[in-house]
């Protein structure tokens, strides 16, 4: 008898330490700084409808690519938008939440950007691709002159050109450099193996004739090819100043996309608008806590109380789960959580109501919780089962908002099913029931009989 | 048991419901929000003076978006609704909503989502409903495969299933109602909150099959009709007073919660509603009727 009331009291302890942990481990909770320090590193991960940001969902054109490369295609999207993210300095006013890129689905790429609320922005500088394009110039295009009714004359500039299939995508890196002359700003171009062959190939056919370099359609600078080059090495020098030059080889160097990308999906929510929500929630996850508390002590009383001890546990240890593993935190996340207190009864019910009919058979209180626990244990287990399958297929259902809500309705599902048949029934064997007194009945009894 | 007694008259209070819903449906239909059907969504807060409907709509003109949505919400707010936009176009949207910076406004929200996403969305919806009631089909008639007297364990499955069926028709028939008369939109969260009235409404079903199961192995009484009526008095309370904390949490949800969740707690509350008189007084009354269902034919033979 005294292992297991040492035990609960053990219990109870640590069921304090865990909410002292999640209270204190809120800066913005209780006012103050979290102390100890070390309770800083793990506050809540709020989803972006509840921090405010951007969620940017991207689809890839794969038409041209085989089946067997979309995944490695995928991954070098994923890598390159990553960079591009983390490198063109779009930053929420925050700081604290990270940026996240990832692969959704087949085709699919979605980034989040906590703190952005301005997408158009951000979505400017994603899908800034420089283009870097070779054309060789075709010296007797002369046709290309059009003259219009109106006396114009016009130009075509592109159809001077031939392209020459050598791009941006064959580059492997390229460096700023400064001529030691003129210290002129001068960028110098390194292209992978596949583009060094192209290009040894391209000035070996065309020597003597102009290379002009386009970025983004504009020509920079068109040197004259003397030789043929190989190597795979090329300097563009045109009339850039430092910083244009310096900006330049930053996204040539972020690189260009395996495959077209459009823009199928953008939301952005306010900071205000988060700060509700999360207010809302707490609010109403306190008075549903609330409710229960009350429902259970007036129908079940002791063992009502001690449900309710039993829950608040329960409580502290679910958010100390969501800071510890850690799971984003989303609107509907929170109202999956708070839903998993309403099913955190579920268990200790079916428990209380069988004890009552133990009692009922004739058996003695004590008895009567010993064998109501093992007897509950198969519906418990049965019915539990089928709601963490629901919130299995719900994860696999895909999109964040939906996982949000899976991961913490599942979770809480797991671990109300724990310490129903843990933690309720250690603090209920813990009293010592030796006399069936007219008071004790009473308060094993429940609902409106006396 | 009265359940049990008056089976017929539960058996088609739940018929006439489940028809009642599929007529509100079809008649009202339902309205898909922009998750589905892709569009635009635009939440702005002006801070001083706001123009009217009227001059937004028309400075909007110029943007040729077809069809667009303005709907005042609170004092300072409007909420519009449009076909998706490009980045281009939102730029200039927002500027024709200041006309130029001559209103003072904060973009509370934006969300635009092209239609592709939705058709993706729609399918992905209904392959995770066909699954999640086929796992509860084979979960059920797995965990009931020692009981197989009187009534085979895929039978209970399958009754398991036609009253989620009811459970999970009956908010979406509320829903066609609130989306004719309030503009609620089918969303994510509406299927989610189906699915979870799934995952909740079947547990309490097998609760009270797992009783029955026990009578039944028991030899609590020779008739199968009266083993379920105990089996649904002994699991009554039980049943109510679950659900009740889990519905008073989602009404707090509801009256209390974040904006975004509301319609999600009340179809779910509703769904948890059904669910719970379901399991009590259309699954185990549907039971005792394949029962005799059984018992006829065999004596016939």
């Amino acid at each position: 008898m005294w292992k297991t009331r040492i035990t609960a009291l053990l219990i109870l302890i640590i069921g304090f330490g865990v909410a002292y942990f999640v209270y204190k481990s809120e800066p913005k909770v209780n006012g103050g700084t979290p102390n100890p320090a070390w309770f800083a590193k793990f506050p809540f991960k709020l989803g972006l409808d509840l921090s405010g940001g951007t969620h940017l969902v991207y689809k890839a054109d794969l038409a041209q690519i085989g089946e067997k490369d979309v995944k490695d295609q995928m991954s070098t999207l994923r890598s390159i938008l990553e960079k591009r993210v983390n490198k063109s300095d779009i930053s929420g006013s925050f700081g604290v939440a990270e940026n996240l890129v990832q692969v959704q689905g087949n085709n699919q790429i979605i980034i989040d950007l906590p703190g952005v609320t301005d997408s158009s922005v951000a979505i400017k500088k994603i899908g800034q691709t420089p283009i870097l394009e070779f054309r060789i110039l075709n010296e007797d295009a002369t046709k290309d002159v059009v003259v219009g009714k109106d006396g114009k004359v016009t130009l075509d500039i592109n159809s001077l050109y031939q392209d020459t299939g050598l791009t941006g995508r064959y580059l492997d890196k390229a460096i700023l450099e400064f001529d030691q002359q003129t210290s002129q700003p001068t960028i110098s171009i390194q292209f992978n193996d596949e583009g060094s062959a192209l290009f040894e190939k391209i000035t070996k056919e065309n020597t003597g004739k102009q290379l002009a370099i386009f970025l983004d359609g504009e020509v920079i600078s068109s040197p004259v090819i003397r030789e043929a080059i190989s190597g795979g090495k090329a300097q563009i020098s045109g009339r850039f100043t430092p910083k244009e030059a310096k900006d330049l080889v930053q996204r040539l160097n972020l690189g260009a996309l395996p495959v077209p990308i459009s823009l199928v999906s953008t939301q952005t929510i306010g900071p205000s608008l988060g700060e509700k929500a999360v207010q809302d929630g707490l609010k109403s996850a306190l008075i549903g806590l609330l409710v229960v508390a009350l429902f259970l002590i007036f129908w079940y009383r002791l063992p009502g109380i001690i449900a309710v001890v039993a829950l608040s546990i329960y409580v502290a240890i679910v958010l100390a789960l969501f800071k510890f593993i850690p799971i984003t935190l989303t609107a509907a996340g929170i109202a999956g959580f708070i839903i998993s207190i309403g099913m955190a009864v579920d268990a200790n019910v079916l428990i209380f109501e069988r004890i009552k009919e133990e009692i009922k058979n004739g058996r003695t209180i004590g008895d009567a919780i010993h064998t109501g626990f093992s007897r509950a244990w198969f519906s418990i287990r049965d019915s539990n089962t089928s709601s963490i399958i629901t919130s299995v297929i719900l994860f696999g259902f895909g999109t964040s908002l939906i996982k949000g809500f899976a991961v913490a309705f599942g979770l809480g599902v797991v671990v109300s099913l724990l310490s129903a048949i843990t933690i309720s029934r250690l603090f209920l064997y813990t009293i010592n029931v030796n006399k069936d007194t007219k008071f004790m009945k009473f308060l094993f009894s429940s609902g409106f009989s006396k | 048991m009265f359940i049990i007694k008056y089976k017929k008259i539960f058996i088609s209070i739940s018929i006439g419901l489940v028809l009642l819903s599929i007529l509100l449906v079809s008649v009202f239909g339902l309205k898909f929000g922009i998750d589905f059907k892709g569009g635009a969504l635009i939440e702005v807060n002006y801070s001083d003076s706001l123009p009217s409907v009227l001059d937004i709509k028309s400075s909007l003109g110029s943007l040729s978006l077809g069809e667009i949505s303005v709907q005042p919400s609170g004092t300072t707010e409007y909420i519009l609704k449009t076909r998706d936009l490009t980045t281009e176009e939102h730029t200039s949207l927002l500027n024709l909503l200041s006309e130029n910076g001559k209103y003072k406004l904060t973009e509370k929200s934006f969300t635009s989502i092209g239609p592709s996403v939705g058709d993706e969305l729609t399918q992905k919806a209904i392959w995770a409903i066909i699954f999640v009631m086929l796992a509860i089909l084979l979960f059920i008639a797995y965990a009931f495969s020692k009981v197989s007297k009187p009534v085979s364990s895929w039978k209970y499955g399958l009754i398991a299933l036609v009253t989620l069926l009811h459970d999970i028709a009956i908010p979406t028939g509320l829903f066609a109602i609130l989306g004719h008369y309030m503009g609620a939109e089918v969303d994510t969260l509406f299927v989610v909150a189906l699915l979870t009235v799934l995952g909740l409404s079947v547990s309490d079903t097998i609760v009270v099959f797992d009783r029955i199961r026990e009578n039944i192995r028991n030899h609590t009484s020779n008739d199968f009709e009266k083993t379920v009526g105990i089996s649904l008095s002994q699991t009554f309370t039980r049943s109510i007073n679950t659900s009740l904390t889990v519905i008073l949490v989602l009404l707090s949800l509801y009256f209390f919660g974040p904006a975004s969740t509301k319609n999600f707690a009340l179809v779910l509350t509703v769904g948890l509603f059904f669910g719970t008189y379901s399991s009590i007084f259309l699954a185990s009354p549907l039971l005792v009727v394949t029962e005799q269902w059984q018992t006829k034919k065999s004596t016939k033979k």
